[in-house]
């Protein structure tokens, strides 16, 4: 059995057929947004393998509850639910105090932002962002309302099924991940753009949460479980030259 | 049939990014403690400086929607993070190096108020220029961007930086080098990013 992974160790090499690639015609946004030339590929050094540490004490009690952490005296309307899972490496080990941000619409598919015009109304109790640490085991939850889903310009009759976004920082820099989660059952999934800018169906199955009758709050709310994959931490098998200890 | 998992498939961040990262930038005050791009207390070591610049599109408009993070050593050149084990070089507690910026909706300006790093050991012991690590994330760009910026003033060290000399094309490596100003008392590096087109910014995959 191979030593577990120190921090500091590296990464293995992201298969780029996990993700959608840049220039993805269909979602139009990405055509003057994406790089023409190839990345350049790198052996990754310590600016690579480390990453920002954070603490719990720099986040609140209720950053991760988002039915109360804006609300203004009452309740924001919608479907209640919990939404929880755990964070692993490529290896499926545990990623620990990794910080996970989610952010979505209310259940009109509105969000709380300066720059968003739909006609859907704004939730008075309703933030729409929360963040949390892993635990020991790398898993996390949170509390919110159900997001609904609203059209946008894409082509003229393009909608967004339900989503959370999510941004996770783990132990390295190169781990660094946005993505969005949707919900079993969308049937916007199939024809959404962005969601299709995904080049297997395997990955997109991926980003769709299972509900999760298992950890239903009993009289209160439904549950919504969503693994993340983050890239793989690996000892380093020989000599270590990433700290130029060796040659 | 490997035994790694897949790496969970990248999504745009959006247009509304700023909810989740930078709710400020949204229009609205939900969290005590705000993440934000001011990486210096009164109490942290090292150079003063300003990182400002644009993130331009393929026709040259400015991305004015576009989250930016950054990621660097401290004035000694050594990352607050426990995989760093250069020898002679201590933490700064005062500094973590980490710090995010949305883009103005008017001008696509982002800015930090960080400190010079000082230069990181690469791989087999080779120093690294000073640098600085760059996140780029916003709607349409369907996984994040990585980059470095270097310093202008550092020419010595960047003509031997292991990154920069993998670049094959000289011309390339001047999009990730920023000029240094001087503004009254103020230090600024001015550090433009091009995701397509002429100067296209060299992006890494690392």
């Amino acid at each position: 059995m191979p030593r577990a992974p120190q921090p500091g160790d590296e990464f293995v090499m992201r298969d780029p057929a996990s993700h959608p690639p840049a220039f993805a015609p269909a979602y139009k946004t990405s055509v003057l947004r994406s790089p023409r030339n190839a990345l350049i590929s790198l052996q990754q050094s310590l600016s690579e393998v480390t990453a920002p540490v954070f603490r719990a004490d720099e986040l609140g009690p209720l950053d991760n509850d988002l039915i109360r952490n804006y609300a203004k005296g009452g309740l924001p309307v919608g479907e209640r639910i919990v939404v929880h899972g755990c964070v692993r490496d490529q290896f499926g080990r545990p990623v620990r105090n990794a910080l996970v941000e989610v952010w979505q619409a209310n259940a009109s598919g509105r969000y709380r932002h300066k720059k968003d015009q739909y006609v859907g109304a704004l939730d008075p109790n309703f933030g729409g962002c929360g963040r949390m640490l892993t635990d020991e085991d790398g898993c996390y939850a949170f509390r919110t309302i159900k997001p609904g889903p609203y059209p946008w310009r894409n082509r003229v009759n393009d909608w967004r099924p339900s989503h959370i976004h999510y941004a996770i920082s783990g132990d390295g820099w190169t781990q660094r991940l946005i993505t969005q989660m949707y919900f079993e059952g969308d049937p916007l999934i199939a024809t959404c753009p962005i969601v299709q800018t995904i080049p297997s169906e395997e990955q997109v199955r991926g980003l769709i949460a299972l509900q999760d009758p298992g950890a239903f709050v009993q009289l209160d709310s439904r549950a919504y479980r969503f693994d993340i994959v983050l890239r793989g931490q690996r000892a380093t098998l020989f000599e270590n030259a990433i700290q130029g200890e060796t040659q | 049939m490997s035994t790694l998992l897949r790496e969970t498939a990248s999504q745009t961040a959006g247009p509304y990014v700023h909810i989740g990262l930078a709710p400020q930038a949204a229009g609205f005050d939900i969290f005590e403690n705000n993440f934000g791009s001011v990486l210096v207390t009164p109490a942290t070591r090292g150079e003063r400086i300003r990182i400002e610049g644009v993130v331009y599109d393929g026709s040259g408009t400015p991305v004015r929607d576009v989250l930016v993070e950054i990621w660097q050593a401290n004035a000694e050149g050594r990352y607050n993070h426990p995989g760093d084990r250069q020898p002679g070089k201590s933490i700064d507690p005062s500094f973590r190096g980490w710090g995010r910026a949305a883009s103005d909706f008017e001008t696509g300006l982002y800015a930090f108020e960080t400190i010079k790093p000082g230069s990181v050991t690469g791989r087999n012991g080779r120093p690294m220029a000073p640098h600085v690590n760059f996140w780029i994330v916003a709607r349409g760009i369907n996984l994040g961007l990585h980059t470095r910026m270097y310093f202008g003033d550092e020419p010595e060290a960047n003509a031997k930086d292991p990154v920069l000399n993998l670049i094959e094309w000289q011309v390339r490596r001047q999009t990730l080098v920023a000029k240094r100003e001087q503004r009254g008392s103020d230090t600024v590096y001015r550090f433009d990013i091009r995701l397509q087109g002429e100067n296209e910014t060299v992006f890494f995959d690392a």
